[in-house]
């Protein structure tokens, strides 16, 4: 008996909801532990990036307004699919980094852990003004809005989910520049977002070269905030200088996870109004 | 029937002592700048000059830096309870002074004693009293974080509003353990003298506030120090936009309270009368030399001649003179520089074909004036539509639906704050979740407090000023 010839994968982009290859028609090698061959991940272009910042502005306004009950549930959803797909995120993780199953535990509970904040976030971060006059006075976070998100080479899943998942509880859309090094989970991870009710473009992965990459996020007019956890070297001061273009809000991760986590991808919105007869 | 004028009400300008020279306060005393520059310092009413001041050069910035570090050991190991009283006790000497501060403030900055007598300095007192009591309650400002000081705190600030300015930058830097170097703009250091003086009053440790003057290279040099931890600026989005690509790369944190062009939206249903109160108070207030100003009014069609007849007919009341005296409603602009910008954008506006209506108002002869000032026939594209004008210059548009009111407010690079008119609640809040601004005002505009957060959206700026979220700006968050 001849064994079976498996079929194997295209690694494509995810933008916009869709599962696209790179405008460019490029792709680059992606090599396993031991150097071998797994795959061409698509290499994203300047016009991919283009492209995502243009999806997640025009989901931005839907998942803004989405329900915190909504959010958190679409962010469970995400959970609950990672669950259900872990041996896919396991094998991913495997050939290229080794350990896997730690790994997968903590990237799905770190969705579960922010779906939880999402209707929480407001209370805990924001608050009642006792301003000295007759007025209500309240101040509240609001997302921040279309955020570019640059995640650490490795862990390959963990480092993705711990940024993906704040910036998406603090109802953000992001564009998600994915390890260059091991971009093949996070191509896993689109498929998990991607059947778990997440609106198209809420979140858009792209694999590709960062240093091609981020000096585009970086200084994209439309893109209000940039995560550069990581980015690293000399390329941060570049980054943070074309952030300042229009203001973006640099935001880097922290050691420890919480509600700061989530408030780093917001603005605070204060309002006031009149008390009287 | 007659005509009852005012008569003049002038308050008296004996209680405030200027000296004729000042030094930069640095490490507890005042000292002379080791550029041997000094620049004139005027009251821009009547022009005359007020005092000398000295510019810091590099040298002097670093002898202020050095200043701060110094005393950031001992002020940021103090038991907690300790610094609150020392903010405590500048609280109450800004209190007891605050009739010589105020009149201070409006001699060297031009604004009606009205003003900085019952909004900057009483405001400005109780900024130091908030923050007082956080400094030993931190423990309950971060859920799941401790909170800790940064160290040396650089702070820019601007004219519009000097002494409460300086207030919302060194409260909730000192009560948090940082020690500052603060840099009043170069036309309004007085009052910041006259802080430091009270720093010494209050027997406030050397070195935890210096006081350091100068123009932009000043400022540059501040926030470029190496051994600065901290900047905080507020002042236009061009220089706040230089400040960001200066401190890449650098770990200096980093907040910004910078320009706007915010949108007075007025319904239909609105109580009109309220709403023009409203409205000038939005954009005559301090001159419209407000960052958060109500420069651009967005009236519903059905209502917006009627309620443009009662604007112009108000606006027709408006004394413009004498800053000092009380029943002043227009006071001077703060510079010739800025007088001239002024007069640049609203020439912009009258080429660009907007309708220009200014009340008749008699101008005095010396010193720095430009008439209220509103602007009909505006489109958005204009760039009196778009451009912080940073005057009394009203830009006029209309709108029929909500969301016509929604898209058009949100239409500028600047997101600082909003005004809704309305007696209905519920598009208030409708309105206030779509506004994308960092404050809005709903059937009031032009409020402010030390417990309610201010700062901005977009390119307004980032971080909050007041509030438990303006301590945010001065600490670094460590796990528990």
């Amino acid at each position: 008996m001849t064994e079976r010839v498996e079929v194997l994968k295209t690694y494509k982009l995810y933008l916009g909801g869709d599962f696209p290859r790179s405008e460019s028609g490029r792709s680059y090698e992606v090599t396993g532990a031991g150097g071998e061959f797994l795959a061409n991940a698509a290499r994203a272009s300047r016009k991919d990036i283009r492209d995502a910042v243009k999806a997640a502005r025009k989901a931005w306004p839907g998942w803004a307004a989405a329900t915190a009950y909504n959010r958190g549930q679409v962010l469970y959803r995400v959970a609950e699919m990672m669950e259900t797909r872990r041996g896919d995120l396991e094998a991913e993780v495997a050939r290229v980094e080794g350990d896997a199953s730690e790994q997968v535990d903590a990237a799905i509970d770190t969705f579960v852990y922010y779906a939880g904040w999402t209707d929480k976030i407001t209370q805990v971060m924001g608050g009642l003004n006792p301003v000295a006059g007759p007025y209500f006075n309240i101040t509240a976070p609001e997302p921040t809005g279309v955020v570019g998100i640059v995640a650490s080479e490795e862990p390959s899943l963990t480092a993705l989910c711990s940024r993906i998942a704040p910036a998406m509880c603090g109802g953000n859309a992001s564009i998600v520049l994915a390890s260059e090094r091991y971009p093949l989970p996070a191509i896993a991870l689109a498929e998990c977002l991607a059947t778990a009710d997440v609106p198209g473009g809420v979140v858009n992965i792209l694999t590709g070269h960062k240093n091609e990459l981020v000096p585009v996020l970086a200084s994209h007019l439309d893109v209000d905030a940039i995560d550069i956890t990581g980015v690293t070297g000399d390329q941060r001061t570049e980054v943070e200088a074309a952030a300042a273009e229009n203001v973006k809000r640099v935001i880097t991760a922290s050691d420890v996870r919480g509600p700061h986590e989530v408030t780093a991808f917001m603005d605070m919105k204060t309002v006031w109004h009149p008390k009287g007869r | 029937m007659t005509k009852w004028e005012y008569a003049p009400a002038p308050e008296a300008t004996e209680i405030v002592s200027v000296k004729d020279t000042y030094g930069n306060y640095i490490g507890g005393e005042f000292v002379e700048p080791n550029s041997n520059e000094y620049f004139k310092t005027i009251n821009p009413a009547t022009e005359e000059v007020l005092s000398a001041v000295p510019v810091a050069d590099e040298s002097d910035v670093d002898k202020a830096v050095s200043a701060a570090r110094k005393a950031f050991g001992t002020w940021s190991s103090m038991a907690p309870g300790d610094r609150a009283k020392f903010v405590y006790r500048i609280a109450r000497v800004i209190q007891e002074r605050a009739r010589e501060m105020a009149v201070l403030e409006t001699m060297n900055g031009g604004k009606p004693i009205k003003e900085s007598r019952d909004i900057d300095i009483p405001l400005a007192a109780a900024h130091f009293f908030y923050y007082a009591g956080w400094a030993d309650k931190l423990e309950y400002a971060f859920p799941g974080r401790r909170a800790e000081p940064l160290g040396v705190a650089a702070q820019v600030i601007p004219w519009n509003f000097p002494m409460l300015m300086l207030a919302w930058k060194i409260a909730p830097a000192i009560a948090t353990g940082n020690t500052v170097v603060l840099k009043p703009a170069e036309t309004t250091p007085l009052t910041a003298l006259m802080f430091a003086e009270i720093c010494e009053q209050v027997g406030l440790p050397p070195g935890v506030v210096n006081i350091i003057n100068g123009a932009g290279a000043t400022g540059a040099a501040l926030v470029k120090h190496p051994d600065v931890d901290k900047v905080a600026f507020t002042g236009s989005t061009e220089v706040g936009k230089m400040i960001q690509r200066e401190l890449a790369g650098t770990h200096k944190k980093l907040t910004l309270e910078l320009g706007g062009k915010a949108a007075n939206v007025i319904f239909e249903d609105a109580p009109l009368d309220q709403a023009v109160e409203g409205i000038v108070n939005g954009i005559f207030f301090n001159q419209g030399q407000v960052c958060c100003a109500g420069s651009r009014l967005l009236v519903q069609e059905s209502v917006a001649e009627h309620l443009l007849d009662k604007l112009k007919r108000r606006l027709a009341t408006l004394r413009l003179g004498d800053p000092l005296d009380k029943n002043t409603d227009i006071g001077a602009i703060n510079s010739r520089a800025q007088l001239d910008k002024i007069k640049r954008l609203v020439g912009v506006g009258v080429e660009e074909g907007a309708e220009l209506f200014q009340p008749a108002c008699d101008i005095p002869e010396r010193g720095f004036w430009f008439p209220p000032t509103i602007f009909t026939g505006v489109s958005q594209s204009h760039r009196i539509a778009q451009e912080e004008i940073f005057g009394p210059v009203l830009s006029v548009m209309t709108f029929r639906t909500e969301d016509e009111a929604v898209e058009k407010a949100n239409n500028t690079p600047y997101g600082l704050s909003a005004g809704i008119w309305t007696e209905k609640g519920s598009r208030i809040l409708w309105m206030a979740d779509r506004l994308r601004a960092g404050v809005v005002w709903a059937n009031t505009f032009n409020r402010f407090d030390p417990a309610s957060p201010f700062g901005g959206f977009k390119e307004s700026g980032f971080g909050r000023e007041g509030g438990r979220h303006g301590l945010e700006a001065y600490v670094k968050l460590v796990a528990p």
